[in-house]
């Protein structure tokens, strides 16, 4: 795969305050690419250098090969999907979707063409007469989509668009846009802070925090095997916990921890303070003395709570007293002061960057 | 029900009252215009037409019509032109003390017309240009720009930048977002602020009356009228310059408060 956008020791400050630092990343054509990070985390503004409306301090942009790094945004082939929709509220959906083609000096006829198509695609074809203070928040990010991919960019930028929907919309509009996405084949990227959102639309996503990158990969392996503790935790729920190496052999070390020796795939030296994580569902719990593969101990069960697909419990081992979270299947309902066994599978152990 | 009514008399009698006194004398003026004698004075008779004839027959008063309406019209688009400038620089660009600059703006709207007319008084003396309308003119651009630019300003908020900002990331160079985008939304903040420039020039007498000579408008036109005794003439000619300001509130109103209350 060609890269499409490829993002060279860009670097962001607003005075004192570093926005962004060195950032290098390339996304290949036709991905469907997710920055995910809490808010400040820099996420939007490196969005923003490449759409255009920001200017790196450093560093270069490149978008299908040319150098956009100082081109303003009209000039460059990428259009953006904005948080607030930016929908013209002084003209028609159809001419909304138009601007665009009208900038670029389309004639009308294929104009109107276009126009029609892009409607269809995302299911608005009867609306393009009405105005858009007429439609519902989900009908106007619809003709926001439209506005922007009409026009066939190189890359779609789409800036937290589904934040403001309530929770069913969203998740029908992230299913919508994976749709259009392998249809139309377009690059987008997408940047959100919601990271299930990005776990389930991207093919690649980039978890940022204080301008800088933590991890990037395919979602499944930023979240079950994350890089940095950073990463682990804005993921979803984890078990961390400290350890010291005590020995290495190829690509295993042992570690000494609060749940005994255990062996972890990763490269540390002999006597070094090292951090792991646990997943709570990759943790194997049950009562009487089941042994997994790879034993935790005990622990003691404080607090219940039902979340529909799995029970979450939260208690203490019992040797070390130290917290942990656990997830039970829907059928095996635990009650506050249950003692369960332990177990994890040995590549579920996953060693953090420090 | 019956007795909230009567506990409503006292509001009722005081809201009365107050509209009473702030709206007979507008309403003895306009009565008195139809008088059908010499003096503006009780008891009425008529009603008559005939001041008003003489008001439309009067060259002066009608000149001085004139005059007063291309002033207003002049100042008025000169005070939007150049307040929406400054709204725009100052609501698109981050500028070093732009706090101050937009300070500055709207600071002549605390100054009396009289202290501003004395400067421009003395400021034209010591440059040189002469009493005239031209000088009524930049008058009344001085006490309605910053009325203009605030009005315009306050439209200009985060939201409309985004759709700038949409309308640039679609590939339109900057004068098409101007042409496009940011005047057709603006259209309403721009008229509002022409229709009050407009009422404010329409009847302001003390900076007229200061730099003006020859040539005069119709505020200070009805003062040379006055000078020589009260009259239904003046009565007439005042009735119109109300009718007119009124009419011009109303517009005003339609345009920004009906246009909010439909969106």
């Amino acid at each position: 795969m060609k890269p499409m956008v490829e993002i060279k020791g860009v670097s962001k400050r607003y005075g004192k305050t570093t926005a962004l630092s060195e950032i290098n990343l390339t996304i290949d054509e036709g991905q469907f690419f997710a920055l995910v990070g809490p808010s400040g985390s820099g996420k939007t503004t490196l969005l923003h250098i490449l759409g255009g409306f920001v200017e790196p301090s450093s560093g270069q942009v490149r978008i299908a090969g040319q150098d956009v790094s100082y081109l303003p945004p009209a000039r460059r082939p990428t259009t953006s999907m904005f948080q607030d929709y930016a929908l013209f509220p002084h003209m028609s959906v159809g001419s909304n979707v138009g601007f665009g083609l009208l900038m670029r000096k389309v004639p009308k006829p294929e104009r109107v063409d276009r126009v029609a198509k892009a409607l269809d695609m995302v299911g608005l074809s009867d609306m393009s007469t009405r105005r858009v203070h007429q439609l519902s928040g989900g009908q106007q990010q619809r003709v926001a989509l439209a506005r922007a991919l009409v026009v066939a960019p190189k890359v779609l930028l789409l800036d937290e668009p589904l934040g403001a929907l309530d929770l069913n919309l969203r998740r029908q509009m992230q299913q919508e846009l994976l749709h259009i996405q392998k249809k139309v084949g377009t690059t987008f990227v997408h940047v959100t802070h919601d990271q299930e959102e990005a776990m389930s639309i991207a093919d690649v996503i980039a978890v940022m925090n204080n301008g800088h990158l933590e991890d990037i990969g395919p979602p499944a392996r930023v979240y079950m095997k994350p890089k940095t503790l950073f990463s682990a935790t804005f993921m979803g729920e984890s078990n961390m916990f400290e350890g010291t190496v005590a020995g290495r052999s190829g690509e295993t070390i042992e570690v000494e921890t609060a749940f005994g020796r255990l062996q972890v795939s990763g490269a540390a030296e002999p006597g070094a303070r090292v951090n792991l994580s646990i997943r709570p569902e990759q943790i194997i719990a049950a009562g009487g003395d089941t042994r997994g593969p790879v034993p935790l101990g005990v622990l003691q069960v404080a607090e219940v709570s039902f979340f529909g697909t799995h029970h979450r419990c939260l208690g203490r081992h019992v040797n070390s007293n130290h917290p942990m979270i656990i997830r039970l299947p829907q059928h095996q309902a635990a009650k506050p002061g249950d003692k369960l066994n332990m177990s994890v599978q040995q590549e579920d152990i996953v060693l953090l960057m420090q | 029900m019956m007795r909230r009514a009567f506990k409503n008399i006292p509001a009722v009698v005081y809201v009365a009252l107050v509209y009473l006194f702030i709206f007979m004398p507008v309403a003895v003026l306009v009565l008195f215009s139809f008088q059908d004698s010499l003096l503006p004075i009780p008891p009425f008779q008529g009603p008559s037409l005939r001041w008003y004839q003489a008001v439309f027959s009067d060259f002066r008063i009608m000149g001085a019509l004139g005059n007063s309406l291309m002033v207003a019209v002049v100042s008025s688009a000169l005070s939007c032109l150049l307040g929406f400038l400054a709204a725009y620089g100052l609501a698109r660009y981050t500028i070093r003390g732009s706090g101050v600059v937009q300070w500055l703006m709207v600071a002549p709207l605390s100054v009396s017309y009289l202290i501003i007319g004395m400067g421009l008084l003395i400021t034209f003396k010591t440059m040189g240009i002469p009493k005239s309308l031209i000088a009524v003119i930049i008058g009344h651009v001085v006490i309605n720009l910053p009325l203009a630019f605030a009005i315009i300003y306050s439209q200009m908020g985060e939201h409309q930048a985004n759709l700038e900002r949409a309308a640039r990331d679609l590939g339109a160079a900057e004068w098409q977002v101007l042409v496009l985008i940011t005047l057709p939304l603006l259209w309403p903040a721009l008229l509002a602020s022409f229709f009050l420039s407009f009422t404010l020039s329409w009847d302001e007498f003390i900076i007229a009356l200061l730099v003006s000579r020859f040539d005069v408008t119709l505020p200070v036109e009805i003062w040379s009228l006055l000078r020589s005794g009260l009259n239904p003439k003046t009565n007439a000619v005042g009735s119109l310059v109300f009718i007119v300001s009124i009419i011009l509130v109303f517009v005003t109103e339609f345009l920004v408060f009906g246009r909010r209350k439909s969106q």
